[in-house]
């Protein structure tokens, strides 16, 4: 029995050292739960802001506010029925402290509602649904890329304004991303005197188009709007191509149908206009190092993907420096964030009220397998961030 | 709709339907023959697609050789699969089938990821099939998909010839309607299993190969294609490629002039047609009545 005390007594202490010796050690870890598309179609947008993301870290020295990160991975696979268990999975049994994810819309507002729920700071580095930043905008969720709307108003006022069209159709996925999409060229065109006589969709992510290819042609618009991206896009733009439409009814896009895809489309997709927050040769400097160390530590051509993923990083420092590193002073970071002014590959851009950039939209012409700046479709734009009460 | 319009449609659909029933026919072989619920029929698409874009700088971008060599590497796969994991799964019940073919699915998906990457990649249409042939003057349609179709019927032709007026074909239908039977009559059923594998195998490579320059080249492109499959063959009879052919079309004419006409309702259109098909003959259009 007195060898028991002692040898019980003993585990106990040396329990003790250990644990006081392990908060010894200085800041803990920060958790960042990366929830992206490691698989599907949009697979390449996921690694592309996972490159971005640990460009900007590795950048930092490995460290945010102090605090080495600590990646954890989930694979959303774009399936929004799986999104709120694959969130929990981030928030309750790896129990994170910063949730970044993800591309598709869909599966962002099942984490944005997780990430209210729960309070847990969530950055949002494509996913450009209109609520995440409207009726869902919260003081822990930021966005670091782009809200539907911001990116396709201008292209049609654009369209409308300075090319002269008339009427026009729109095409793309039945989902929400695609509708606001849409729904915002609409705004931007029918406001510059323009008409939308039809839009049209189809199930989510059928790739089948010639059906309403053949409806276009025969309803004869000025102009044709699309939204697609990842393998969808490369597909539309060359079945568009083939129907010898591109030579009759001119395809403008969301930046999105052309980025990142231009390898696949080749011929297809020349002269295309798209707008978007960001272009392949912007003569910023910021831009020119980032693209270099990106193709450096990547072997691959950045793209919009990569910058989002890379400013994400960016906003996560700023507001850990504000708060030195403790992620529960959500009022604190939320301010630091509104204040700052990010110095991005894409340009300089603040953040809105609602927490998503106010930014540049660039006009953007295809010419060989770059998406080139012809002028600024819309200065630093902001997203009306309809239904958002903060 | 005007009549130009209407049928251009048409058109349409019916080369949609026939590029899937190269793919269905395929499928139920397998699922007919064999009794084999292989839910790897899509990753097979999937590797034909992803061979086109492989071979065809190695040929110079020849594509009737990247064809013909990509059907052969394909069957050859299908033997080897058959030989050392399908084989196993004939006496299994139909749930570990379902389990181990989508085991082999994501070790498909795995390997794609590791020897050709994430990206989407396009192939070329050859140069001989460039252009298209204008309709009027409402649109043009690509030769490419002409050539595509003309493929298909062809593929068909050769398919019925085959198991209608071949003794290979003969085996196949025995083999069909009841297995035991033929293995005691002392044809070697493990080699015919094996041909009709490696035969469904090679025609969904085809396929994939064909449709590469239309649909470019994804990941996960197996998958989409892989449940419409599998409502073709089911709507067609389990068995029957001559259901799979009226099944395909059918499906081709209901997933497009549902886009037209309905586009809400677009997404569910096939499976709507698969459950009034079962409701009327649930051992589908041509299949054997149990």
């Amino acid at each position: 029995m007195k060898h028991t005390f002692t040898r019980r007594s003993a585990i106990a202490l040396s329990a003790l050292v250990l644990a006081a010796g392990a908060h010894a050690q200085g800041a803990e870890k920060l958790k960042v739960g990366l929830m992206l598309p490691f698989s599907g179609t949009y697979t390449a947008l996921g690694v592309a802001i996972e490159n971005g993301f640990r460009l900007y870290v590795d950048e930092q020295g490995g460290k945010l506010a102090g605090r080495e990160i600590e990646f954890i991975k989930v694979d959303d696979e774009s399936d929004p029925a799986k999104a709120t268990e694959n969130v929990n999975k981030l928030i309750r049994r790896d129990k994170v402290d910063v949730i970044v994810g993800t591309v598709h819309s869909g599966v962002a507002m099942a984490m944005a509602r997780a990430a209210k729920e729960s309070n847990t700071l969530l950055i949002v580095p494509n996913a450009g649904s209109d609520a995440v930043t409207g009726p869902m905008c919260a003081q822990n969720i930021f966005r670091s890329s782009f809200s539907n709307w911001q990116s396709s108003y201008p292209m049609g006022t654009v369209a409308a304004r300075q090319d002269g069209k008339k009427t026009a159709m729109t095409i793309t996925w039945k989902y929400a991303a695609g509708e606001e999409m849409t729904n915002a060229f609409k705004e931007g065109f029918e406001k510059e005197g323009g008409k939308v006589v039809k839009q049209l969709t189809l199930p989510f992510p059928n790739v089948e188009f010639q059906a309403l290819l053949t409806e276009i042609a025969s309803a004869k618009p000025d102009a044709v709007f699309a939204f697609f991206a990842g393998g969808g896009a490369v597909k539309f733009v060359k079945d568009y191509a083939a129907a010898g439409l591109n030579k009759t009814i001119p395809l403008y896009g969301s930046g999105f149908l052309t980025d990142g895809t231009l390898d696949a489309q080749g011929d297809a997709a020349q002269g295309l206009f798209t707008t978007l927050h960001y272009a392949d040769n912007l003569e910023l400097p910021k831009d020119k190092s980032f693209r270099a160390a990106y193709a450096k530590a990547f072997k691959l051509q950045p793209d919009v993907y990569a910058v989002q993923g890379y400013d994400a990083a960016q906003i996560l420092r700023v507001g850990l420096d504000a708060v030195k590193g403790d992620v529960s002073k959500k009022a604190e970071f939320a301010a630091a964030v509104q204040k700052a002014q990010f110095d991005s590959p894409r340009g300089t851009f603040t953040m809105s009220r609602s927490h998503n950039p106010v930014q540049d939209i660039y006009l953007r012409k295809v010419e060989g397998k770059e998406n080139k700046t012809v002028g600024v479709a819309a200065k630093a734009l902001p997203d009306p961030a309809r239904g958002c009460k903060l | 709709m005007d009549f130009a319009t209407f049928l251009v449609q048409c058109l349409n659909a019916i080369q949609y339907g026939l590029l899937l029933f190269l793919l269905a026919s395929g499928l139920t072989l397998i699922f007919g023959i064999m009794g084999v619920i292989n839910l790897a029929h899509g990753s097979f698409y999937m590797v034909g697609a992803y061979m086109a874009f492989a071979l065809s700088p190695l040929f110079g971008g020849n594509f009737l050789v990247t064809l013909i060599a990509g059907t052969v590497l394909a069957a050859v796969l299908g033997y080897l699969l058959e030989w050392v994991f399908f084989s196993y799964l004939y006496q299994r019940e139909h749930l570990q089938q379902v389990l181990m073919t989508y085991g082999l699915i994501l070790v498909f998906e795995e390997l794609r990821s590791l020897l050709v990457g994430n990206d989407v990649h396009g192939v070329p249409v050859p140069s001989w099939l460039a252009g298209s042939l204008p309709l009027g003057d409402l649109m043009q349609y690509p030769w490419y998909r002409l050539f595509a179709s003309g493929t298909c019927i062809v593929l068909a032709v050769a398919l019925y010839l085959v198991v209608n007026h071949t003794r290979l074909g003969m085996m196949i239908r025995a083999g069909a309607s009841d297995r035991d039977m033929v293995r005691g009559l002392g044809i070697n059923i493990r080699r015919l299993y094996r041909t009709v594998f490696a035969a469904g195998v090679a025609l969904a490579a085809l396929a994939g190969m064909i449709a590469a320059p239309i649909s470019s080249v994804y990941p996960n492109m197996g998958a989409s294609v892989l449940i419409i499959c599998f409502v073709v063959v089911v709507i067609g009879g389990i068995g029957s490629i001559t259901g799979a052919l009226v099944a395909s079309l059918l499906v081709g004419f209901v997933d497009t002039f549902g886009k037209v006409f309905f586009s809400e309702a677009a997404g569910i259109g096939i499976y709507v047609l698969m459950a009034a098909v079962l409701i009327w003959r649930p051992e589908g259009l041509m299949g054997r009545r149990a």
